[in-house]
């Protein structure tokens, strides 16, 4: 009896989750074609490529977050540890213009999961709240990106082509970056779904007494997520550098609220334990959708900013809407039960 | 009970006592520095320069206390300032527009407490994330990327006046006015018992019949019309309004009350160390202007400190003595 009706509260679960990204997916699809209507260019092949291509960095960025996320924590250092390893990466190639593109993405990678270490030390040794934390090394990185380049930019003309082309070229019909994001997602919704430290999150975020009691390594894996997001910076930071063929001191700034507002609206919730890779796919593509729909149905980019502080907020109170209705449901099935078995 | 309560009462002790060695010392070494240091004027301008910052760190205490965080507090400024401008432009006097920017501030404010004390498992992070976007985003809509200034020349007064004829700068006054208005409402009154007593224990507070969501609204509408206030001297200190005025100022502030004993994570320290640590971070910033340091790479700086001050009593676990009840308690 006792499986059974878990089983059963298990797969409405499921099936709430399952129609939240099937809502996502309707909305996507209505937006498009509305978008469509106002603007038929929106739907070109070229137009949707480019989409893509400025969510392929957002995705992976977003995956990182979830990371952090998942165990109750927040990471708003991602932005500046993404231009810090941009502007590292920028200033290798320029001096070692000969450096293979590859080298340089994993290059990124190392140097950012350095970076990841260093927030997560503090966070699972130091025992510093993440938001404090993240805060003060978003701030940190951000100052070292302006001491190491001197306030100068590094521009188009000082890279070498190798490397912009790595943005530009295509694999398969679509552009590299789309397919790094794609091995990032498959890599990830493999660590996550089908590892045992991929569910020892989950398992911190959605109780941390109970993950410690069992026996996980909680400290370990705080310090983790952390450096994972920043091996996902380091690695968004190099191909942001190609994609924009530029590294600046204020790369990204603000972006952080764009990574939050994709993980939220992909039903990441901010209190940890629960998000899945799938869904923070569709929220990273909704984002994408929005953003560049913005300038193509004429909206200032002044509204960018307040836009999306209000999805943010709106994608929350929804999720606890959600979340709320789903707990009730299994309640009064509980109720139910209970009655009959009198 | 007054056993524990002493040991807090040294605890705090220490901490501020220690404030004031570093403020010393770094008064020593900024004396060493520049000889205009060691001056009255010198001294008063210095402090004045930065005090803005100081009405924002007194209610960003409460919110610490209660252990929530409020990092949207610089987006508020900047909104609140951009809002007070256009109204100024549009033909508003000043002093009715100085009005608008406090109470833009409190609506901001009591926007933010709304969400997080009405809706449960909603967390002030999030909420404060996405206004500190919000509010700078609503500033941008409003006045794109220019700036609007022109304001009546009393209005400079607010930052770079002083009382009558002395040397005293009337925005100092109007800090320690307000800090003991702050310290009162903390130290002194039931209202301030409460806050602390949400900060220790959540439960336990909502159990004893302590008005949580109340509580909470009004520290976070307070912390949004300190954000306003911040804005009006600001403005004044400018001369104009920009939407991306304040930028950082969030982490300062919050930097400042840490440093001042206000454990993030709520129930400890008080409106005397958070305007201690204020004196301190203004001398450190002068210290390091004298040195031609700029301000990305004190922000570098600050952030450490921040990092440092939560981490270091963390990792020195010794700390932890277990505190004895003693038997004639009961």
């Amino acid at each position: 009896m006792n499986t059974n009706e878990k089983s059963k509260s298990l797969r409405m679960l499921i099936k709430i989750r399952g129609f939240r990204e099937f809502g996502i997916i309707i909305f996507i699809i209505v937006i498009s074609i509305l978008i469509g209507i106002r603007n038929p260019r929106f739907l070109t092949w070229g137009n949707i490529h480019d989409m893509l291509l400025d969510t392929a960095i957002l995705s992976i960025l977003a995956v990182g977050m979830t990371l952090v996320l998942v165990t109750g924590g927040i990471d708003l250092s991602s932005e500046s540890g993404l231009a810090l390893t941009g502007m590292i990466a920028g200033m290798m190639i320029k001096d070692n213009p000969h450096l293979s593109p590859i080298l340089m993405l994993l290059f990124g990678i190392v140097l950012g999961s350095i970076l990841g270490a260093i927030t997560g030390l503090i966070v699972s040794k130091g025992k510093v709240f993440p938001i404090i934390a993240t805060l003060s090394m978003m701030y940190v990185y951000r100052g070292i990106t302006f001491i190491i380049s001197g306030g100068k930019w590094i521009n188009a003309y000082e890279m070498p082509d190798s490397f912009k082309t790595m943005a530009t070229g295509r694999l398969l019909g679509f552009s590299n970056l789309i397919a790094i994001a794609i091995v990032v997602y498959l890599v990830f919704y493999f660590f996550v779904n089908h590892t045992r430290t991929g569910r020892e999150i989950y398992a911190v975020g959605s109780n941390f007494e109970a993950a410690r009691i069992i026996g996980i390594n909680t400290g370990f894996i705080i310090w983790l997520v952390y450096t994972l997001s920043g091996a996902l910076y380091g690695l968004a930071g190099v191909m942001w550098v190609a994609r924009y063929a530029s590294a600046q001191n204020d790369t990204a700034s603000g972006f952080v609220m764009t990574i939050v507002a994709a993980c939220v609206l992909g039903g990441v919730s901010i209190s940890g334990g629960v998000g899945t890779i799938s869904g923070v796919l569709l929220g990273s593509i909704m984002i994408g959708i929005i953003n560049n729909a913005l300038p193509m149905i004429r909206v200032s980019p002044f509204w960018k900013m307040a836009l999306q502080g209000l999805i943010i907020l709106v994608a929350v109170l929804v999720n606890i809407l959600i979340s709320r209705n789903a707990e009730k449901a299994q309640l009064k099935q509980r109720e139910a039960r209970a009655m009959y078995h009198e | 009970m007054s056993n524990k309560e002493k040991l807090n009462f040294s605890t705090l002790f220490r901490w501020e006592g220690l404030l004031v060695i570093l403020i010393i010392g770094t008064s020593i070494v900024n004396g060493r520095l520049s000889t205009h240091f060691w001056s009255y004027a010198g001294i008063m301008d210095a402090l004045a320069v930065f005090l803005e910052k100081g009405f924002m760190v007194l209610s960003m205490v409460f919110v610490l206390i209660i252990g929530d965080i409020d990092i949207s507090v610089a987006s508020i400024t900047a909104l609140s300032s951009v809002v007070m401008a256009l109204f100024f432009k549009t033909g508003l006097p000043m002093e009715l527009a100085i009005f608008v920017a406090l109470a833009v501030g409190a609506g901001c404010g009591f926007f933010n407490g709304m969400l997080i004390s009405r809706i449960p498992n909603l967390s002030a992070i999030i909420v404060t994330l996405a206004g500190s976007s919000l509010y700078r985003g609503i500033a941008y809509i409003l006045l794109g990327d220019q700036a609007v200034g022109g304001f009546p020349s009393w209005y400079s007064y607010l930052a770079w006046g002083y009382i009558g004829k002395t040397n005293i700068p009337f925005i100092m006054v109007a800090f320690l006015l307000g800090a003991i208005l702050y310290g009162f409402i903390l130290h002194r009154s039931t209202f301030g018992r409460k806050v602390y007593s949400i900060g220790n224990n959540l439960t336990a507070a909502r159990f004893s019949g302590v008005p949580v969501a109340k509580i909470k609204q009004i520290i976070f509408t307070l912390n949004g019309l300190m954000a306003g206030v911040a804005a009006v001297f600001l403005t004044s200190k400018l001369g104009s309004s920009r939407p991306n005025i304040a930028t950082g100022y969030e982490l300062e502030v919050i930097a400042i009350a840490v440093l001042g004993g206000v454990s993030p994570s709520g129930g400890r320290g008080g409106i005397v160390g958070a305007c201690l640590a204020l004196i301190l971070m203004r001398l450190l910033r002068y210290g390091m202007g004298l040195k031609n340091i700029p301000g990305q790479v004190m922000m570098v700086i600050i952030g450490i400190v921040l990092v440092c001050v939560v981490m270091i009593p963390n990792l020195l676990t010794f700390r932890k003595k277990p505190i004895k009840l003693s038997k004639t308690q009961e």
